[in-house]
């Protein structure tokens, strides 16, 4: 069952980024189009996976080594329906996102590193997703990391430096927790494959060092997603990075580096016990109410999303625990099987709808010069593309039929309705509402509020790559609200789902074979 | 048992000068004495009793050797710990170019 | 950036054509004993920077060699690409398979495809560091400028 295309996802984009490296010197324009070039391709290849795996697991031993008396030696790359999932996610928003600097980044000098720098980025974040390897995980969210430190430096500001020193000491105290797990993990199960160390884990009565692992990587894996209390590095870097970088940062980096990692060790590699549960949790749902209730009092554009991307982040974290503490209970799975279906869908959502904001943001900032709302008003009649873009993003995030984020957010109150947790489902609809009253503030300051502006330079749209970003972004808002019809959510969720609550699907083609 | 509790101290040593030190660089310095501390952590635990250099000698090929895993592991991760130090030293560049001090009291502009 | 003194200009210029030449002894015999392509890289990168350090050299040079160790350094790493990928058109159609006869153990042409790796990525991890050292040497002449 060895999939071909697997090695393609980060052989490709890797290729892309040192030929830019030398052929950018040489021809002025190759640069744009290798990037688009590669991008298209992984885009289109990842479609064609996620259509052809529903279901099956299909893996890749790199280098050809064989298992030995059943031991699986070798680096193993595992393709499922959740990496095949966050795959189109990474790859579709690389794309949009890179075509919308075609024009965003000519007011930098060094274009050259950006697209080299961007196709490395989504190289790693490619063998994040697709490694079945511990420490394969490490090395490519370490690509991924110090590319991102790279792209978000590209400012010489004051705050933007700042921004970014920061960034890098928070991330490299989260990659040297996550070292310090593995060694942990390492030195008791004696192996670093993923399916073995689950297996090693079924016979062993050592729970005190298993929790202390728990406990680091968590910590580890949680600075990198920006859960509350190590959320400090994110609206600092997101907003000083420029706007395509922060919609791949706010869109992909945070949800395939931290979230997935958190969601397929858990649930897929140790054995879930009720106190990680709650703790996982509780954690998710400090992060949706203390990211929105900060996010209340900002005025700038680019911070305001950042912080709403902490409260959204907590939606889906809060819904993996509830799907934890049933499964850990052993009570109810179809319940625990809605609440994960539910959080992976938010996961989807917010992809999109958030890079749509932070596109929109850089669109303003591009055409305004200013990132302040006190600042801007009655962009409407100027910039009626970005203006509709950004109605429809914030209806998204808010929860309003018939867009895609209304559905997401009713699939995780039911859920957690029907498990009765009721104070929690309060929160969620709480959270919700707030949402929307700091939505309806931004549209009103950025676009309708004619008589605070006098428009002496009358701004107009901007230009052609970027309006087709955001429309097509857009028209995706509206798209995958169909994902809750039957057929599509049998071929894309429910695959994910039973992957993760049966661990035993995910082993068995690893360790049989 | 007492060489993993010293490799921990190393740890806990570097992240002191993390959060006390107020030169930029001596920041830098400290995050590099946590990573030397799990590199060691991760050498020690692939050790054999017995055991000795784990290189095949066609001559007597059934020795116990110690386990090449985790070296192999530490060779990854210094040269990850290098990308990450020279990308800390170039900002710190820029920032002394922009501010002229390097003192972190004194940038700490952004609030909120 | 000014050089040093005669005693070290008159070192280095024995000095680091040894060293340079230990690096590359390092760096060819990796499979056989410690060291390979990083360790051997940084050797070989250490040579060149003596050879800077002693004799210093203006800006204009800096900015040349830097655009010719930038080169090198994705050409290295692309060819190693290029040999990982080859292993999916030979044999039995993996990546990084080693596609070259294994020869016997303990001898310099053997283990396949491995010498080769550690070659280019010996060139490749020489080529870095030289141009991680060039980029921070020539922000701070821009500084003192």
């Amino acid at each position: 069952m060895m999939n071909p295309l697997i090695p393609l996802f980060v052989a490709v984009p890797l290729a892309g980024a040192f030929l830019t490296m030398i052929l950018g010197k040489f021809f002025r324009n190759l640069n744009k189009y290798i990037g688009l070039l590669v991008l298209l391709f992984l885009a289109v290849i990842s479609f064609y996976s996620i259509i052809t795996t529903s279901g099956n697991v299909s893996t890749y031993r790199v280098g050809g080594w064989e298992p030995v008396n059943g031991i699986p030696i070798g680096i193993y790359m595992v393709m499922d329906s959740l990496a095949a999932i966050l795959l189109c996610i990474i790859n579709t928003i690389g794309v949009l996102a890179l075509f919308y600097s075609f024009s965003y980044i000519s007011q930098y000098t060094s274009e050259n590193y950006f697209y080299s720098l961007f196709s490395l980025m989504v190289a790693g974040m490619n063998g994040v997703v697709l490694s079945g390897d511990l420490f394969n995980i490490f090395v490519f969210l370490e690509v991924a990391a110090i590319s991102s430190y790279a792209l978000v430096a590209f400012g010489v500001e004051r705050e933007q430096l700042e921004a970014t020193f920061k960034y890098q000491v928070l991330g490299g105290l989260a990659s040297l927790l996550i070292l310090f797990g593995i060694g942990f993990i390492y030195w008791k199960a004696k192996t670093l494959n993923i399916a073995d160390i689950r297996a090693a884990l079924g016979t062993t009565s050592e729970r005190t060092h298993y929790l202390m692992v728990q406990m680091l990587l968590l910590a580890g894996f949680g600075l990198k997603a920006a859960i509350i209390p190590f959320h400090a590095w994110l609206p600092d870097a997101h907003s000083s990075a420029p706007s395509p970088i922060s919609a791949m940062l706010s869109g992909v980096l945070i949800k395939a580096a931290g979230i997935y990692v958190i969601i397929r060790l858990f649930f897929n590699m140790f054995i879930i016990s009720e106190e990680i549960a709650i703790l996982i949790t509780t954690l998710g749902a400090l992060s949706m109410a203390v990211g929105v209730f900060l996010a209340i009092g900002q005025w700038d554009i680019k911070r305001l999303l950042a912080y709403h991307s902490i409260s959204q982040m907590g939606y889906v974290v809060m819904s993996a625990g509830i799907g934890m503490i049933l499964i850990a209970r052993g009570t109810r799975p179809e319940v625990a099987s809605l609440a994960i279906a539910g959080g992976l869908f938010h996961l989807i959502n917010h992809a999109a709808f958030k890079s749509l904001l932070f596109l929109n943001a850089g669109a303003i900032e591009y055409r305004v010069g200013t990132r302040n709302l006190k600042e801007m008003g009655g962009l409407s009649e100027f910039m009626p593309v970005t203006s509709s873009t950004s109605f429809a993003a914030s209806m998204a995030i808010s929860g309003i039929p018939p867009f895609n984020g209304f559905f997401s957010k009713l699939i995780i109150i039911i859920a957690a309705v029907m498990a009765k947790f009721y104070l929690l489902a309060l929160l969620a609809v709480i959270v919700s509402i707030i949402t929307l009253a700091s939505f309806m503030k931004f549209q009103r300051y950025a676009f309708h509020n004619k008589e605070m502006h006098n428009n002496e330079t009358k701004p107009k749209e901007v230009p052609f790559p970027m309006v087709f970003s955001m429309v097509t972004l857009g028209l995706l808002c509206l798209l995958l609200s169909l994902m809750v019809l039957p057929q599509l959510r049998d071929l894309i969720l429910k695959p994910a789902t039973d992957i993760l609550m049966n661990s035993q699907m995910y082993i068995s083609p690893i360790l049989g074979m | 048992m007492i060489v993993y509790l010293l490799c921990f101290i190393l740890f806990l040593t570097g992240l002191y000068g993390v959060i006390t030190r107020r030169n930029l660089v001596k920041i830098v310095i400290s995050l590099s004495i946590m990573e030397f501390s799990l590199f060691l952590f991760l050498a020690l635990i692939g050790y054999v009793h017995g055991g000795t250099v784990p290189i095949v000698d066609p001559a007597n090929p059934d020795v116990k050797y110690v386990d090449p895993l985790p070296q192999a592991m530490v060779l990854t991760a210094i040269v990850i710990g290098l990308a990450t130090t020279a990308m800390l030293m170039s900002v710190i560049i820029r920032i002394y170019r922009k501010y002229k001090t390097l003192d972190i009291r004194e940038i700490k502009n952004l609030r909120g | 950036m000014k050089g040093m003194t005669l005693i070290v200009k008159k070192t280095t210029q024995l000095i680091s054509g040894i060293v340079f030449l230990y690096g590359i002894y390092v760096i060819v015999h990796g499979h056989l004993t410690p060291g390979g392509g990083f360790a051997g890289g940084v050797i070989v990168a250490g040579s060149f920077i003596l050879l800077i350090l002693a004799y210093g050299s203006d800006f204009m040079h800096l900015t040349r060699e830097e655009t010719g160790s930038t080169l090198t350094e994705n050409l290295g790493i692309l060819i190693a690409l290029i040999i990982a990928l080859a292993g999916m058109v030979t044999g039995t159609r993996v990546f990084f398979l080693n596609w070259l006869p294994h020869g016997t153990v303990g001898e310099l042409v053997s283990a396949g495809v491995i010498p080769l790796y550690n070659i280019f990525i010996g060139i490749e991890v020489a080529a870095s560091i030289l141009t991680i050292f060039l980029a921070l040497l020539i922000f701070k002449e821009e500084i003192t400028k």
